[in-house]
């Protein structure tokens, strides 16, 4: 059956104000264009979590969207630090905003723990670390079979997550391929998942290939195939990331002015993702452009 | 001026004096050995990790922190998952896979690190300025970085030796170095530890007792420089080196292939 929809009736329908968040992906494929439309829609008391929370925390954040962010690194990558997050946290603007801390690895054990249902998972991390002082989440325990010690972290189970990856068909199994990340912890451990891809593909495709498959559709609530839906990040194969774009973000967002006028004019000012990409204009998307370069397909054979 | 004139005056791009960012990229990268699997951050690191596959580290093997493995990356890296580190790597891992089955089971030799603050025993912090609950500067956070510190043989950290970063005592600890001293880290269990501090002034490493102490001196730095914007007495070397300047070799592969729009190297760091 087919799930396809619209960003706009899936954000409807799947996030509510106050609902845990995780928007996936590791600099890659992340979820711009559902961020965008969360703001759109006005959603508040969010708890927003995310490895890298990125530009399109920082976005939600400035929109005042979150009452908390739970992270392990907070800028932007390649350039410096996340100017909303920073006055949230800081100087409690627009919002103040409760944190939980983690490291890349506590927060993918975490999320592990939450996609494995399991109470906690154990993990050499944390060590020698003052992290475990500030997060209930983290505790440390002995070895049941020796005088070994780990550190263990409290499973991460968002209300809502929202992956993106290269093309899935209209019933929710996704191909991805380039770097993976957290996306499909991050999937299995939500209730409810959003499914942002590239492009529609036939089941066909997908059972051609299934070693490249990241999230069958068991798992997946709603489909949205919304082209450029990750940009000013990328999409491997389909568009680099607009380096532009991230620089720009460190002085636009310095300013509490500045950045309303940006979310005035990305956000607010558009009212869905089609309308963005062509404020952006061709010029600016065909920049982005990649040569190709295809993979050698493999023989998964036809047994009869 | 002719056309002639132009050229016979033009310098060849290795003629022009070094700068202070590649010489730390070049004492980086002299670091590293060939059978060495290091973790790679981008902006030097990445750049020290490719003078030296290109020079005395053939078989170096580049991992990222997004999973990727043998990463073979053709043009400057814009974030730790460029797409260029995924396009023609030997594998990808989830992030899960990496962490999980890579850093902490002790596949990887080096790894590079940098911080606000770095203290006597190489602890960084990269956590918060300030108190943790009320900070006066929120930093970015760990990241990868506590579990590198961790769990790598050899962390390097490269950093500007600025004031106030290198203070007795860091605010927080993010990363662990010799956290009370060699044998205190020995008693949390983790093997390893910082190798190496190289920054805009020298290269430090660190004595018996886990305390960093100044190796070699780049050309343009003196003891006072250092000293005067270090938070305690620093040692220095009996054997106190000068850092060997780049070769004509180094300064053409990061001027010309690895970093040709000084994205890291620019004459101001």
């Amino acid at each position: 059956m087919s799930k396809v929809t619209s960003m706009h009736d899936a954000v409807a329908t799947a996030v509510d104000d106050g609902d845990s968040l995780y928007l996936a992906g590791f600099t890659h494929l992340i979820p711009f264009a559902a961020g965008h439309e969360i703001i759109r829609q006005g959603r508040t008391d969010l708890e927003l979590i995310r490895a890298t929370p990125d530009l399109i925390y920082d976005q939600l954040i400035a929109a005042g969207c979150a009452r908390k962010v739970t992270f392990s690194w907070a800028g932007n990558p390649g350039v410096g630090s996340l100017p909303a997050f920073r006055r949230a946290a800081e100087d409690g603007y627009p919002t103040e905003i409760e944190l939980e801390e983690y490291t890349h690895f506590g927060m993918i054990a975490a999320l592990e723990a939450g996609a494995s249902n399991l109470p906690f998972m154990p993990l050499r991390g944390f060590i020698g670390s003052d992290l475990p002082e500030h997060n209930d989440n983290i505790a440390r325990v002995e070895s049941p079979f020796d005088d070994d010690y780990v550190y263990a972290v409290a499973p991460i189970e968002p209300d809502v997550a929202v992956i993106r990856a290269q093309r899935a068909d209209e019933d929710g199994n996704a191909h991805l391929w380039g770097i993976q990340g957290e996306v499909k912890l991050a999937a299995l451990a939500a209730d409810t998942v959003i499914l942002s891809v590239e492009e529609q593909c036939s089941e066909e495709t997908i059972r051609s290939d299934p070693n490249r498959t990241v999230i069958t559709a068991d798992e997946v609530d709603h489909v949205v195939v919304e082209p450029y839906g990750s940009h000013p990040s990328y999409a491997q194969g389909y568009y680099g990331r607009d380096n532009e774009a991230y620089l720009s973000w460190a002085e636009t967002a310095a300013d509490r002015e500045t950045v309303e006028e940006w979310l005035d004019e990305w956000v607010y000012g558009v009212d869905d993702r089609r309308e963005y990409v062509e404020q952006l204009g061709t010029e600016r998307i065909l920049d982005l452009e990649p040569e190709t370069a295809y993979a050698t397909p493999v023989n998964m054979g036809e047994y009869r | 001026m002719t056309t002639d004139e132009t050229e016979t005056t033009t310098e060849t791009d290795t003629e022009r004096a070094y700068t202070n960012s590649e010489l730390m990229v070049v004492a980086a990268a002299r670091e590293l050995e060939s059978d060495d699997s290091v973790l790679v951050g981008i902006g030097k690191p990445n750049l020290a990790c490719n003078v030296a596959k290109r020079t005395h580290a053939p078989e170096l093997r580049m991992v990222y922190e997004s999973g990727t493995i043998g990463s073979n990356p053709k043009t400057p890296l814009l974030s730790i998952g460029d797409p260029g580190l995924a396009a023609g790597a030997l594998s990808i891992e989830p992030m899960r896979n990496g962490f999980n089955y890579y850093l902490q089971a002790g596949r990887l030799d080096v790894g590079f690190l940098g911080g606000a603050q770095i203290d006597r025993h190489g602890n960084i912090n990269s956590t918060v300025i300030g108190d943790y609950d009320d900070p006066v500067v929120r930093l970015p956070g760990s990241g990868g970085a506590c579990e590198i510190a961790c769990h790598v043989d050899r962390t390097m950290i490269i950093t500007p030796h600025t004031e106030r970063r290198f203070p007795e005592e860091v605010d927080f600890i993010t990363s662990p170095g010799y956290v009370g001293g060699r044998e205190g880290r020995a008693e949390l269990g983790l093997d390893g530890g910082p190798e190496a501090v190289i920054t805009d002034l020298g290269v430090y490493r660190f004595n018996d007792d886990g305390e960093l102490y100044v190796d070699s001196l780049h050309p343009s730095a003196t003891r006072d420089d250092i000293q005067s914007k270090t938070g305690w007495e620093i040692e220095f070397a009996d054997d106190l080196q000068q850092t060997p300047e780049p070769t004509d070799e180094e300064l053409r592969l990061i001027r010309e292939v690895l970093d040709p729009e000084e994205l890291y190297t620019d004459q101001a760091e």
